[in-house]
């Protein structure tokens, strides 16, 4: 079976699920049909259970307020979530800026530019320090510093409660990762990213690679978003356990072999 | 290992150390200073119940859940462009104003504290009720240049719209000193009961509006302690008591101000 839905079968169920959550909280916005409404800082499903960004809340607690037990809940309920099962799931399958990054990089392929012979390079770590820089300048200045400028955000709320001139931010991002850097906003600067992947290494849905079926066409290493993740391919029967895996899904779909697949973790 | 490879081991870790200490250092006052900027726009109205500016702001997590229950489209959030603190809700009363809905939807559906129930409720029966009458967004102030009923002109627009008339705004009669025959209406804000909704910019008639809701911290003075109202009891009560025990004697005092102060004119003559 190879056809084009099968060989997009995890492209298609990502887009269908980014676009359903935005598509109930738009609802919830302008129809009032309220199954998941506010928006991806915090929000309320089915009116009654909340969810909140935790990144934020972090912030938030240093800034000096002090975060009600809603808020709280929340947090903990995506904590749990993304920590236990998911992974970090929420850039592949939940954010919107994974739409612009995913078409930037798609069209970096088309173009070619992956084999630019002078490719700028710099280190995927950076995530990390813009997170603990966030949260630093939060304690800093009161407020919560990265939920301010945050392209997340900006982009989510827009397609909520209007936009302004935040499709520049879509666009400036579309551009950088077209450009400047390869998965540049995602895989080296977004501390949110940065975050969970730090609370998603001991996740249970992970990626695994068997061996025995991979013909080395390095396929998957080409179109991950995270190819340092997986230094396994055609060398041995591993799953793939590093955090900043974004459970996408992009090397099932490209690989002919049926080498790569989701599994349950086996050994915590 | 040799003596001469931790040492250059350990200066390439002390030079990595300072490369990044320098990156942080760069990006950190480069997103201070625009997060510095995006924060302290002061010309903002936000929903009844809001915290202080700088709490407000600290507590707000930008989820919009009171601009989905404002009933009038009155709130919104602020995007890229609007020139507020980004994501936090605000209104322009020239636009939609809010109209005090009795029920105050938005305060109770705030699940970060930003927007404070207990702000905007008194006590009834010994329980919690909400009252919109109590919210202070914000304060009305006139232009008097450009106010018609300055001019002597009967307007009463701002006057009429107020859901407090007689209260918040209040009409004055004066005689009009131009003519020397008519009378001026000229309406006057009591701070203590404007709530700043904005009905009144709303209803303005003039271009630009000449009644404009501000912020309660923009336009509020304060007055320094030494200052006391000597009509007001309560407020003359700060005086210490032992005031009156407190003597200042000195050589001059112990004369007659009178002979004093003329001391030198009797010499001159």
């Amino acid at each position: 079976m190879s056809s084009m839905f099968y060989r997009n079968r995890y492209l298609i169920s990502r887009r269908v699920i980014q676009i359903a959550t935005m598509g109930l909280f738009v609802a919830a916005n302008v129809l009032s049909f309220d199954i998941l409404k506010g928006n991806l800082s915090y929000s309320e499903l089915l009116d009654t259970i909340p969810l909140s960004d935790p990144y934020a809340l972090l912030q938030m607690a240093l800034a000096g307020a002090t975060i009600t037990s809603s808020l709280l809940i929340g947090g903990v309920i995506a904590v749990l979530f993304y920590a236990i099962i998911g992974g970090r799931a929420f850039c592949a399958w939940v954010c919107p800026v994974n739409l612009v990054t995913d078409a930037a990089n798609g069209l970096r392929r088309k173009l070619n530019f992956d084999k630019d012979d002078r490719p700028v390079r710099i280190s995927r770590k950076i995530r990390y320090w813009v997170m603990g820089l966030g949260l630093l300048l939060s304690f800093m200045l009161g407020y919560a510093t990265f939920e301010l400028i945050s392209p997340v955000s900006i982009i989510h709320r827009g397609i909520i409660y209007g936009m302004g001139y935040g499709w520049l931010v879509a666009v400036a991002i579309f551009l950088f990762d077209l450009f400047v850097l390869k998965n540049g906003f995602c895989g080296h600067l977004c501390p949110l990213g940065g975050f969970y992947s730090l609370i998603s290494v001991k996740s249970l849905i992970r990626i695994d690679h068997i061996r025995d079926k991979c013909t080395l066409c390095m396929l998957c290493r080409d179109v991950c978003p995270e190819p340092q993740v997986m230094p396994m391919i055609g060398k041995r029967d591993e799953m793939v356990l590093a955090g900043e895996c974004s459970n996408c899904g992009k090397c099932i779909d490209v690989c002919a072999d049926d080498a790569m697949m989701f599994r349950l973790r086996k050994n915590l | 290992m040799s003596e001469e490879k931790i040492d250059a081991r350990r200066r390439r870790f002390l030079v990595q150390l300072m490369k990044s200490a320098g990156l942080a250092a760069v990006g950190g006052i480069a997103w201070s200073g625009v997060v510095h900027e995006v924060a302290s726009s002061p010309l903002v109205l936000r929903p009844p119940g809001a915290l202080d500016t700088d709490e407000f702001l600290a507590h707000c997590i930008k989820c919009g859940l009171c601009v989905q229950a404002c009933p009038y489209d009155t709130l919104k959030l602020a995007a890229p462009g609007d020139d507020k603190p980004l994501g936090t809700p605000f209104f322009i009363p020239r636009d939609v104003p809010c109209y005090m809905c009795q029920d105050i939807p938005c305060v109770p559906v705030c699940p970060s504290g930003a927007l404070d129930e207990a702000s905007v409720s008194v006590e009834r029966d010994g329980k919690p009720v909400l009252d919109i009458n109590k919210a202070k967004i914000g304060i009305a102030v006139v232009d008097n240049k450009s106010c018609l009923a300055y001019w002597g002109i009967q307007c009463d627009a701002c006057y009429r719209v107020c859901p407090l008339i007689d209260r918040a705004i209040t009409l004055d009669y004066d005689r009009n000193r131009r003519t020397g025959m008519h009378a001026t209406l000229i309406p006057y804000i009591d701070p203590d009961h404007c709530t700043g909704c904005g009905l009144c910019e709303h209803a303005c008639i003039t271009d630009k509006a000449s009644i404009t809701v501000l912020p309660l911290d923009v336009v509020q003075g304060s007055v320094d302690a030494r200052y006391i109202k000597g009509w007001d009891s309560a407020d003359e009560s700060r005086i210490d008591p032992n005031r009156s025990q407190i003597r200042n004697e000195t050589e001059r005092s112990n004369r007659d101000p009178v002979d004093y102060l003329n001391e030198d004119i009797l010499s001159d003559e």
